[in-house]
């Protein structure tokens, strides 16, 4: 099948993908533990936390910055969207197909924001397939010294 | 917020390199995901590289061997604290094997919203032709 174009190089990178697309393929509908994300979700999340703002960011390639909603309800930040697939239609008829890999098809996070997020006070920002939020801690919640009179 | 890029838990191990700093190989890199199709003129890739720039993309043709690598550059305040992370390392890397049909030297690549593009072109003689048939 990879005849003409084979992926190579260090052996380890394909095993573990091979590893998580079995592993996608073989976990039951539903059952995805605590964290209620299944692996390989899209767009993949990282969160982080500073004394002033909690940032989100979303690893969303491909996507038109106006085409993502966000919206914030009830603490919950929900991210969502759909990426449409670019490969199909560009080659013709005759395309063979070696590797689609690339996630295609709506999309939808929701990413439960910690109780001191200040839900007026949301930022968004998209560069070269990043979506950052960041959003403000309430200002009550800031840690503060307090000088000794 | 500051240029830097340090998102991942493991940017002190991978030696993830900041703005002006000399760039040395991290250990780990993600494989982005491809799409790759085969056409009459040639093979189009799609690779998801989010948060690559231009600047920090490279396309790399030795031989036979193509690879594509670039590291992402994600702007987050200097005191952030990771609460929870999907993307480990901000560097991608894979590689691949061009057959003897594709002309490497005609190469062209985009790069957009995260996406790189590249489109691959058969050398001449391993094109599909078509012979007209002539009547005598």
């Amino acid at each position: 099948m990879f005849r003409s174009f084979q992926a190579t190089g260090s052996l380890f990178p394909e095993l573990t993908r091979l590893q998580q697309q079995l592993e996608e393929m073989f976990q039951p509908a539903g059952v995805a533990g605590i964290r209620s994300l299944a692996y390989g979700a899209f767009p993949a999340v990282n969160v982080g936390s500073t004394p002033d703002s909690v940032e989100v960011i979303a690893f969303a390639p491909g996507i038109d910055p106006q085409e993502i909603e966000i919206t914030v309800d009830r603490g919950l930040l929900s991210l969502s969207g759909e990426r449409r697939s670019e490969s199909s239609g560009q080659q013709g008829a005759k395309a063979n197909t070696y590797a689609q890999e690339r996630f295609t098809g709506k999309f939808r996070r929701v990413i439960s924001l910690p109780e001191d997020a200040d839900p007026a006070k949301v930022e968004a920002k998209f560069r070269d397939g990043i979506l950052h939020v960041t959003v403000a801690k309430r200002e009550s919640s800031k840690p503060r010294q307090i000088t000794v009179s | 917020m500051s240029d830097n890029t340090n998102v991942t838990k493991t940017n002190q191990t991978t030696g993830v390199t900041q703005t002006g700093q000399t760039q040395n190989t991290p250990k780990m890199a993600l494989t982005p995901a491809v799409d790759i199709a085969e056409g009459e003129s040639g093979i189009t890739l799609f690779a998801d590289m989010p948060g690559v720039s231009k600047e920090r993309l490279t396309i790399k043709v030795e031989g036979d061997n193509l690879t594509i690598e670039g590291q992402a550059q994600i702007d987050v305040p200097e005191n952030i604290e990771l609460l929870h992370s999907e993307v480990r390392s901000p560097y991608f890397r894979r590689s691949f094997t061009l057959s003897r049909d594709l002309d490497p030297a005609k190469i062209e690549a985009t790069l957009k919203h995260g996406v790189l593009q590249m489109h691959i072109p058969k050398s001449e003689e391993a094109r599909p032709k078509r012979i007209e048939v002539k009547v005598a």
